[in-house]
Order: C-alpha cells, then sequence, then structure tokens
C-alpha cells in the first residue's frame, strides 16, 4: 500500500495538470477536415502548403484526406447531402455541388480580391441565379487538347499537322503512323463527355435551344458523333477506350500514352505534370493546338475547385483557410510546383514561372496557355452549366453504345435527348 | 513394445493435462459470467415462463437481424415510392408507384431497346445469361472436382486446399489478376502470340467478355460450393457403397443411384447459393469488364450502382425500385427451389 501511495498520487496530479493546462489548448485548436484528389503531384504541394499555414496558425489544424477522382464524384455528392461531408473538398463538378457551397463572404479578409481575380470562375461554383457569393477558388484551369509522340512521327517519316489543322488531318496522320510502327492507337479520346466536347465544339455544335435548356443534338453535335464513330469503324481509335466499358465510367489512355502505343492523345493540361514525370527520356513528346472544323479550334476549359461546404462548424476558420491558400504567393507556389495552368487572373496576367518543369512540360504548358485564350464562350457556358454532368454522361454512355456495336447513331442521338430530359425533371422534382 | 508405449503415455498424458488446466483458465471468465447471469435468468423464467424464455434467447439476433437487414429493406422500400434527389426520406416527394411503372415501361420485354429505362432491361437479360451459364457450368465443375477430391488419390489434402485458395481472396484482386492475365498485353496474350498467333481483344468483343466474365465467377467460387458437396459425400454411409460392389453394379449406375440421390440436398444448397450470388454478381465483373464492351456485361446491380451513385442526379428512387424487383425475383427463385427440394424428398 505504502509502494502504491506515490503511484496514485504521481497519477492524480498528472490529471490535474492535464486539465489544468492541457485541456484549454486542446479545446482552442479547430481540426477542419479538405477531402482531395491529384492528377499528378498537387496533393504533396497542398500538403505542404497546409503545414506551412499550421506552422503559423496553431490554432487550426487541416486534415487531408487523399481520395481518387471517382470517390469525389460519387462519394462526396453523398457525404454533403447526410451532413457528415469535409469542410473543403477539391472538386470538378462545381455546379452539381453549388447547392452545398458555403458563401465565404461574411468571413473573407478581403472579398474584393476573390471577386477581381477568380471573378468569371465563381460562376461555375454558384447556385443558378446566384451571381454574389464566393464559394471557393480554382486550384488549376484546365484546357483540352492533344499531346503527341513526337518520336513516333520522326520513326513513321510522317509530317506533322500544322496549326489550324483539321481533325480529319490529324486523323489521317495519327492512322498512317500508327500503321507504319506498329502502334496500336493512332488516336486515342479519354472516354470523357468533356474531352468529347472539345471535339463538338469545335465542329459547331451550340448545346443550348433558343430557350436556354439543353437542345444537346444538332448539327455540330452530330458531326462530332459520326467522326467518333467512323474513326472507330476505320481504326483510326481503338475501342478499348469508348467501347470497352458501359455507362458513364471514365477512360482515360495516359498508360497506353507513357508506353508509347499511342500516337495523339486527345485529353488536357493536367496530364502534363504526370507526363515529364514519367515519360522522361523515353520519347519525344509535345502539346498541339486542338484541332480545328466548322465551328473552329476551340478546345475545352474546366478545372479544379477548392470550395467550402456549408455544413462546417467553423467558417471563419475555414475562411482563413482559403485566404491563405487563395493569397497570389501561395497560389503562385501551388500553380507552379504542380506545373497547372492560373485558374488566377492576375497570376495568368503576370505570367507564372515554371522553374521545376522540363523543356517539353514548359512547352506544353505554353501551348495550353494559348489555347485559353481561343476558348469558345459555348465552351465556357457549357463548363459553367450547372446540369453539364447530365449531359456529358448522357453522351459517353450512349455514344460508346453506338461505338461498340450495340445501337445504331440514331438510337443514341434520340437516347441522349431522353436521358437529359429524364434526369433534369428528376432533379427538378420537389 | 508396450515398453516403448508406457514411455510415450505418460509425457502425452502430461501434456494433455496442462492444455486442459490452460482450457479451465481459460474458460474461467465465461463460467463466471454464466453463473453471474444464472440468478436473473431464473427470475426471469419464473416470470414469463420457460416456453416464452425461447423469444428470449433468440432476442439479440432479432435486434442484429431487425437492424441490418430488415430495416435497410424498409428504407429501401420507402425510397422506392418517392422521387428527386433529395437523401434523407422525409425530405422525398412521395411518387407511388411511378419508378416501378418507368422501369416497366417496355413495347417487349424481350427487347431491351423497346424499353424506356433500357440499361435495366440490358442489365436483366445480361444476368439472366450470366446465371444460367455460370450456374450451370459451377454445379458441375463443383461436382466432378468433389467426386475427384472424395477418391483416394495422391496429395488430396494439398488439391482441396488449392481449390478452396480463390474463395479466400478479395473479389476486386481476383478481377484485377484476371484482368491483367486477359489484356491486350497480358499474360494469356502473350502466351497466344509467342505460338504464333494474333492478340485478342477479349474486353471488346461481347462474347468473350461474357465467357470470362462466367469464368472468372466460377474459377473464384468453385472452392467453396465444392467443399459443400465434398461434406455431403463423405456423408453417404460406405456401405451402400460395399453393397453395390458386392453386387458387381456399374460405376456409373453407383453414381446415379446412390451418390446422386444422397446428395441431393447439398446440391441444392450449392444451386440455391450459386443462383443467389449470380445474380447478386457486381464487383467481379464490374472490376474485370466495367460492364462492356457497351452493355454487353452490364448486370443489373452494376446498374443499381450507377443509378444510385455515378450519374450527376442521383436517382436513389429508381435505383431502390431496381432493387425491389431483384429482391422479389430471387425470393421467388429462393421458394421455387426449396419447393423442389421438397418434392424430391418426399
Amino acid at each position: 500500500m505504502r509502494a502504491a501511495t506515490p503511484v496514485i498520487a504521481s497519477f492524480t496530479l498528472s490529471l490535474l495538470a492535464a486539465t489544468a493546462f492541457g485541456g484549454p489548448a486542446a479545446a482552442e485548436t479547430t481540426t477542419l477536415r479538405m477531402t482531395w484528389y491529384s492528377d499528378g503531384n498537387e496533393g504533396e504541394v497542398m500538403a505542404d502548403l497546409l503545414k506551412r499555414f499550421h506552422e503559423q496558425n496553431k490554432d487550426i489544424e487541416i486534415v487531408l484526406d487523399q481520395v481518387p477522382f471517382k470517390a469525389i464524384n460519387e462519394t462526396l455528392p453523398v457525404q454533403l447531402a447526410s451532413g457528415q461531408g469535409p469542410d473543403m473538398a477539391r472538386v470538378v463538378d462545381m455546379g452539381g455541388l453549388s447547392r452545398f457551397a458555403l458563401d465565404m463572404r461574411p468571413f473573407l479578409k478581403d472579398p474584393g480580391y476573390w471577386e477581381t481575380n477568380f471573378g468569371p470562375f465563381l460562376e461555375w461554383m454558384r447556385p443558378a441565379g446566384d451571381t454574389k457569393s464566393i464559394p471557393g477558388f480554382m486550384t488549376q484551369l484546365t484546357v483540352t487538347g492533344p499531346f503527341v509522340n513526337k518520336t513516333l512521327f520522326e520513326q513513321a517519316g510522317v509530317a506533322m499537322p500544322g496549326e489550324k489543322s483539321t481533325w480529319e488531318d490529324w486523323a489521317k496522320a495519327a492512322k498512317q503512323v500508327a500503321d507504319k510502327v506498329q502502334a496500336p492507337f493512332p488516336l486515342a479520346l479519354d472516354r470523357s463527355g468533356h474531352r468529347f466536347y472539345a471535339l463538338a465544339v469545335s465542329q459547331g455544335t451550340q448545346v443550348f435551344g433558343a430557350n436556354g435548356e439543353p437542345d444537346v443534338v444538332d448539327g455540330g453535335f452530330k458531326r462530332a458523333a459520326q467522326l467518333v464513330y467512323d474513326w472507330h469503324k476505320s481504326g483510326v481509335m481503338s475501342k478499348e477506350l469508348w467501347g470497352s466499358v458501359s455507362g458513364t465510367a471514365y477512360r482515360g489512355a495516359n498508360d497506353e500514352f507513357k508506353n508509347a502505343q499511342v500516337v495523339m492523345y486527345l485529353s488536357g493540361s493536367w496530364q502534363i505534370s504526370q507526363f515529364a514525370k514519367t515519360v522522361g527520356d523515353a520519347f519525344d513528346w509535345v502539346a498541339v493546338p486542338n484541332p480545328c472544323g466548322l465551328g473552329g479550334c476551340s478546345s475545352m476549359p474546366g478545372g479544379a475547385g477548392l470550395v467550402a461546404f456549408k455544413t462546417t462548424q467553423h467558417p471563419k476558420e475555414v475562411a482563413r483557410v482559403m485566404d491563405y491558400l487563395a493569397s497570389e504567393p501561395v497560389l503562385a507556389e501551388f500553380y507552379s510546383r504542380s506545373l497547372f495552368v492560373p485558374g488566377h487572373l492576375g497570376l495568368a496576367k503576370k505570367g507564372l514561372d515554371y522553374p521545376t518543369a522540363s523543356p517539353e512540360a514548359a512547352a506544353a504548358l505554353k501551348v495550353f496557355t494559348a489555347s485559353a485564350a481561343q476558348i469558345s464562350p459555348i465552351a465556357y457556358r457549357i463548363q459553367g452549366y450547372s446540369n453539364s454532368r447530365i449531359v456529358l454522361n448522357a453522351v459517353i454512355s450512349r455514344l460508346g453504345q453506338a461505338v461498340s456495336g450495340e445501337t445504331t447513331l440514331e438510337d443514341a442521338y434520340k437516347r441522349i435527348t431522353a436521358d437529359v430530359a429524364q434526369q433534369i425533371a428528376e432533379r427538378n422534382k420537389k | 513394445m508396450s515398453g516403448v508405449s508406457s514411455t510415450i503415455r505418460p509425457e502425452r498424458g502430461m501434456a494433455t493435462g496442462a492444455l486442459a488446466r490452460l482450457g479451465q483458465v481459460a474458460v474461467l471468465p465465461v463460467g463466471v459470467a454464466l453463473r453471474l447471469l444464472d440468478p436473473p435468468m431464473r427470475w426471469m423464467q419464473r416470470m414469463i415462463g420457460a416456453r416464452r424464455m425461447a423469444y428470449v434467447f433468440l432476442l439479440p439476433n432479432f435486434v442484429f437481424f431487425g437492424l441490418f437487414v430488415f430495416l435497410p429493406i424498409g428504407i429501401n422500400v420507402v425510397f422506392s415510392v418517392t422521387g428527386g434527389t433529395a437523401l434523407f426520406p422525409s425530405q422525398r416527394p412521395y411518387v407511388g408507384g411511378d419508378q416501378f411503372a418507368y422501369l416497366f415501361d417496355c413495347g417487349s420485354y424481350l427487347d431491351p431497346s423497346s424499353c424506356r429505362e433500357d440499361h435495366f432491361w440490358r442489365g436483366v437479360a445480361n444476368t439472366a445469361k450470366f446465371v444460367v451459364f455460370q450456374v450451370t457450368a459451377m454445379v458441375l465443375l463443383s461436382l466432378v472436382t468433389a467426386l475427384v477430391l472424395n477418391m483416394k488419390i495422391r496429395g488430396r489434402g494439398f488439391f482441396r486446399a488449392v481449390y478452396f485458395f480463390p474463395v479466400l481472396l478479395s473479389p476486386v484482386v481476383v478481377a484485377l489478376i484476371w484482368k491483367w492475365i486477359l489484356q491486350r498485353d497480358g499474360l494469356l496474350n502473350a502466351a497466344i502470340t509467342t505460338l504464333g498467333g494474333q492478340k485478342i481483344l477479349f474486353f471488346v468483343d461481347p462474347g468473350w467478355a461474357m465467357f470470362w466474365a462466367v469464368f472468372v465467377s466460377v474459377w473464384a467460387h468453385m472452392g467453396f460450393y465444392t467443399l459443400i458437396l465434398l461434406a455431403g459425400l463423405q456423408a453417404i454411409p460406405a456401405d451402400l457403397y460395399e453393397a453395390a460392389e458386392m453386387d458387381a453394379t456399374p460405376r456409373w449406375r453407383v453414381l446415379l443411384r446412390i451418390t446422386l440421390p444422397l446428395l441431393w440436398p447439398n446440391m441444392i444448397v450449392v444451386i440455391v447459393l450459386a443462383l443467389i450470388k449470380g445474380a447478386q454478381t457486381f464487383d467481379e465483373v464490374f472490376v474485370l469488364t466495367g460492364g462492356g464492351p457497351g452493355t454487353a456485361t452490364l448486370m443489373v446491380v452494376q446498374y443499381i450502382y450507377e443509378t444510385a451513385f455515378s450519374s450527376q442526379v442521383q436517382n436513389f428512387g429508381l435505383a431502390a425500385a431496381a432493387s425491389v424487383v431483384l429482391g422479389v425475383v430471387l425470393f421467388v427463385l429462393t421458394l421455387l427451389q426449396f419447393a423442389a427440394a421438397r418434392r424430391k424428398e418426399v
């Protein structure tokens, strides 16, 4: 008993000390959760920046939950609807999730800074009819565009089509190269509605009718769909992307491109960092301007935004984190280290240095930045439309069926129109 | 000989004694807990009577099933009669049977393209095709394997383990392994080209995609069903076979007249389980083929998942209605199977 007395006394004293000193200090720390997906190294960069923020702001701790892209589109909406979502998340479907977004204006240091530098992109994050709220900022502005395996062109002795060349010119050249060097994928297009619209907008699709509602299947759309369909028939495109999976499943050709199996790959600026890292000296690759069609040479804009959610219990702290991350020097570092086209107007105007970029990556960034200046208003309108994923998903699903030979293109057109109408009606049910 | 035995026995006895004591120590807390529970249980029995005590013992299971099986089924049914995109049932508008009417709006049920929700009916058709081929292959191959493993062959224990091993793997792992084998530059195509053949794009051809979906599913689950049949085979009395041998009955006749009839109860279990699991197939096929090419391997459960979660408008109502339809079909099929089994037993 005599031996136990000091142990009990020291335990009691420790408990009292912890309550007196540790208790209040622990209670002052606010923990925030940020859900994040990555295409390249941006998750590492964000983790660095958050660590730095915490060193300067000991009262706020941020847990960075790095998840797959699929979880952002499928799990996050359910979490948010159930009120169990994170405080902030990096999202792509900004319009679709706008109903959960927090208007940070009352908590931000200088809302004017946000309006000035993120103005046009804030519209993508706002619910329909809202012209004022500030829910987040762009972690990257993306631009779709083709990557070309230059080495394969050189090996085949085929000249690369120049600027303002048409899709047909590129398809023909890519097929010639693939035939000569035995590459299985002459032209690859991500199985994504967004990528399809890079082709469709350049073919002149208007997407919306006179009443402002979606009128998806028009002349430009049909020209683009016919091209994709014919390219699959003639072997310019392999069925392994658009024809091998069902529904709205995304399939990219990153791995095939990295393995030098693709001659021309229509994807976008977010791939630069990945290709710079993984292709290395294996072959020479270049980004080229978007090919042209009857509707011009516009590519599709897109991107990801870091958005705050109204279910957060700590809006002030969230706004402090967002103010820090969206500040010019921090954001410049983020874009620069991640090799992203800036989604900050001030930085875009000044121009960014990419000291870590390889010569190929630097050249590709230049091409995509130039493409961003030529994006058509209709492309911006599709991107900002809150039901855009309904349209994009219907296109992938039905065009995929036609490509696989399961239905005809005419059937696909009818189904796309019906799917879009049915899903918008379901969303509007109250 | 007896001397040898006498030197070994005491050691065994010591070991057994130590183990027994260890066992007694290990179960001591259980014994104490049971003794503590004894008085309240006796009191309860006096209060409600011995017959009602059975329900008291069943209560924990009822609570478990109620919370994790019947409550979700109930919530699913509620979702199936509501519309919109809200998550909480209280915020969802009641639409009655509209979701079911939408699902069943077809020109001809045999032609999915004539249906408004064609993907659902393509899923139904694919699942039916998958179940027919998969269950048939599963039952036949499991039966043959069980018959072989029941014989006195060399390395019988090893082979039993080998056939059971895939059952222990996660379905996603199974599908990924086979995907690596079957893809354009996979193991199988490497073998084909080495032998001078042309690469086959298995996941681009609807016939091949369905074949491999069935094959991989059978490969992964056969061990489990083989084990059930093996247990059934070992329960058949040996004297029946001895009598048949004495009568010089041909082997095929022994199989048809003794083995298969006595194995029938186990066969029913295998058929019912394989049928239910086949109709619920999702993860393996989803990872292996993604439901493609086109919708050639799109199963009903994948349709339900995509309708509820992967489209921008998360249509929980329609997905729940499709789940109810699938549940009813499975329930009816199970009842039919059990009815068939009972008739056979009579």
